[in-house]
């Protein structure tokens, strides 16, 4: 597996668009402390953008290798390779090369900028790790959905869909179900419905990490009383892991049956 | 070498194969023929592992392969459209195909001066012509030495001076005591190379046996009318 993920990085590594990714980063984390002038408020406003940037990103380049790289995967279909290690391999290639550029592209500003003289290092390393955890959950569901649909444009459409609903429509859906059952007890009901959105999780973990009450809105208010901050976050880190474990898990299982 | 037992494959509604029973000795040439569609390519991907039967067994030397990959650096196998990824060299294709395979030997240099490729180790293989793309594809396929060897389709593409070499080369092959698996449409070249045939038609064998014996079976004078024979009678 390690021999595939090192081509398939090495490949995106030389293709436009993971600088494209990292200049976008770059500048975005630029213009942020530039416009904000101070760390922790550049942190917060980081956070709404990627929440929602980087899962959008992680589905789009997810599908797009898996289809573009489909004579690199027959050629190695035919190859001693086993076949779980291929598409892990290529997995971990996208998931690793988009992880880089985030982390890369985004700590640079802040590096220079003197995040490690700042108490805001923490909150900052926390954000990079949920990024991570978002591009590896995005990347894998992006896979599962490249490998059941032969066709691109089903995929892409897919792809799209994926996020749009994670990223917008389960918040409204959401939202719309707390008013219209106002009066019995949500409590439990919203603590489910974040776990089964990674982008909500995610946001939780950030705010119960900066401690910023105002914007914990509903769920997160929840969350904080249900589980306390130190509790609350060792959870929502282990629902990101198994975020990412479980999609994993299918992709390897799908692998096994597939015909090429 | 191989044996295969009431193998069946099905995509969708479409029942490709239905029931292949087949056994090849070990040494020698061998093609599948038959009409487009018939499921020469999905037989040879079930034998690959690329294509996964929904019933019966594929055995290799006795082995049962499915679900395994080390067998796979048994066989040298050339697919038929080549795809390869387009943004490599083809320097470095033959180098990853070699990487992956490491641990056996490659003999390459002899193959791209058989088939002058050196002027082209260079270039980005979304650059080559469609005969330049096969030619790199048989350097990949024969720079190993396993006991295997799994054409299909191999003369698409090829100027004349590079089919003559490739069919040196298969002969070659043969002479080390190979066992070499054929698909090919063009007749000639089967009958020229082929000792034996298998004709697939609808998914199932319809003939197994040398040259002469489908031509007294269809009592044709020459192979190409012998197997026109097989594919008109079988219409009607």
């Amino acid at each position: 597996m390690l021999k595939i993920l090192k081509y398939s990085f090495f490949d995106l590594m030389r293709s436009r668009w993971s600088y494209v990714y990292f200049l976008f980063y770059l500048l975005l984390g630029v213009v942020l402390l530039f416009l904000n002038n101070d760390l922790s408020k550049a942190v917060i406003t980081l956070m709404n953008v990627i929440i929602i940037l980087v899962p959008l990103i992680g589905t789009i380049f997810g599908v797009m290798y898996y289809y573009s790289s489909r004579e690199f995967t027959e050629l190695l279909l035919a190859q001693p390779v086993k076949r779980s290690s291929i598409f892990l391999g290529q997995y971990f290639g996208v998931a690793l090369s988009l992880s880089l550029s985030l982390i890369i592209g985004l700590g640079l500003p802040f590096v220079f900028y003197g995040i490690f003289k700042s108490a805001a290092i923490w909150d900052f390393s926390l954000l990079l790790i949920t990024g991570t955890f978002l591009t590896l959950i995005f990347t894998a569901l992006a896979f599962i959905i490249a490998l059941a649909n032969e066709n691109k444009i089903k995929g892409f459409g897919y792809a799209i869909l994926l996020w749009l609903f994670m990223a917008v429509i389960y918040d409204g859906l959401f939202l719309m179900s707390l008013i219209y059952f106002e009066n019995y007890p949500l409590d439990k009901f919203s603590l489910i419905a974040t776990m089964f959105n990674p982008i909500d999780l995610s946001r939780v973990l950030i705010l119960l990490k900066l401690d910023i009450s105002a914007l914990l809105g509903y769920t997160g208010a929840v969350f904080q009383k249900f589980f306390g901050t130190s509790l609350g976050l060792i959870i929502s880190t282990g629902m990101l892991a198994l975020w990412v474990a479980i999609p994993i898990g299918i992709i390897y299982r799908m692998v096994k049956r597939k015909d090429f | 070498m191989i044996e295969i037992e009431y193998l069946h494959k099905k995509f969708g509604n479409n029942q490709v194969l239905k029931g292949i029973d087949l056994e090849i000795e070990k040494g020698g040439i061998f093609a599948i023929l038959g009409p487009n569609g018939s499921g020469k390519t999905t037989l040879i991907k079930s034998i690959l592992g690329m294509v996964i039967p929904n019933s019966g067994n594929i055995k290799l030397d006795g082995k049962i392969v499915k679900g395994k990959w080390e067998y796979r650096n048994e066989i040298n196998y050339l697919p038929q459209i080549a795809n390869f990824p387009g943004n490599l060299k083809v320097k470095e294709l033959i180098n990853m195909i070699k990487d992956l395979r490491s641990g056996t030997n490659a003999e390459d240099q002899h193959l791209i001066e058989l088939f002058r490729l050196q002027s082209f180790l260079d270039k980005k293989l979304s650059n080559l012509s469609g005969g330049t793309k096969q030619k790199v594809n048989l350097v990949l396929t024969f720079m190993f030495d396993s006991p295997l060897i799994i054409l299909d389709e191999p003369t698409t593409g090829l100027d004349p001076i590079s089919h003559l070499r490739l069919k040196d080369l298969i002969l070659t092959e043969k002479a080390k005591g190979k066992t070499i698996l054929i698909t090919s449409h063009i007749m000639s070249f089967v009958e020229e190379m082929a000792e034996e045939i298998v004709f697939l038609l609808e998914g199932k064998i319809y003939f197994k046996g040398s040259i002469n014996e489908l031509k007294t079976k269809t009592q044709q004078p020459d192979f190409e009318h012998a197997i026109a024979n097989i594919l008109t009678t079988s219409d009607a």
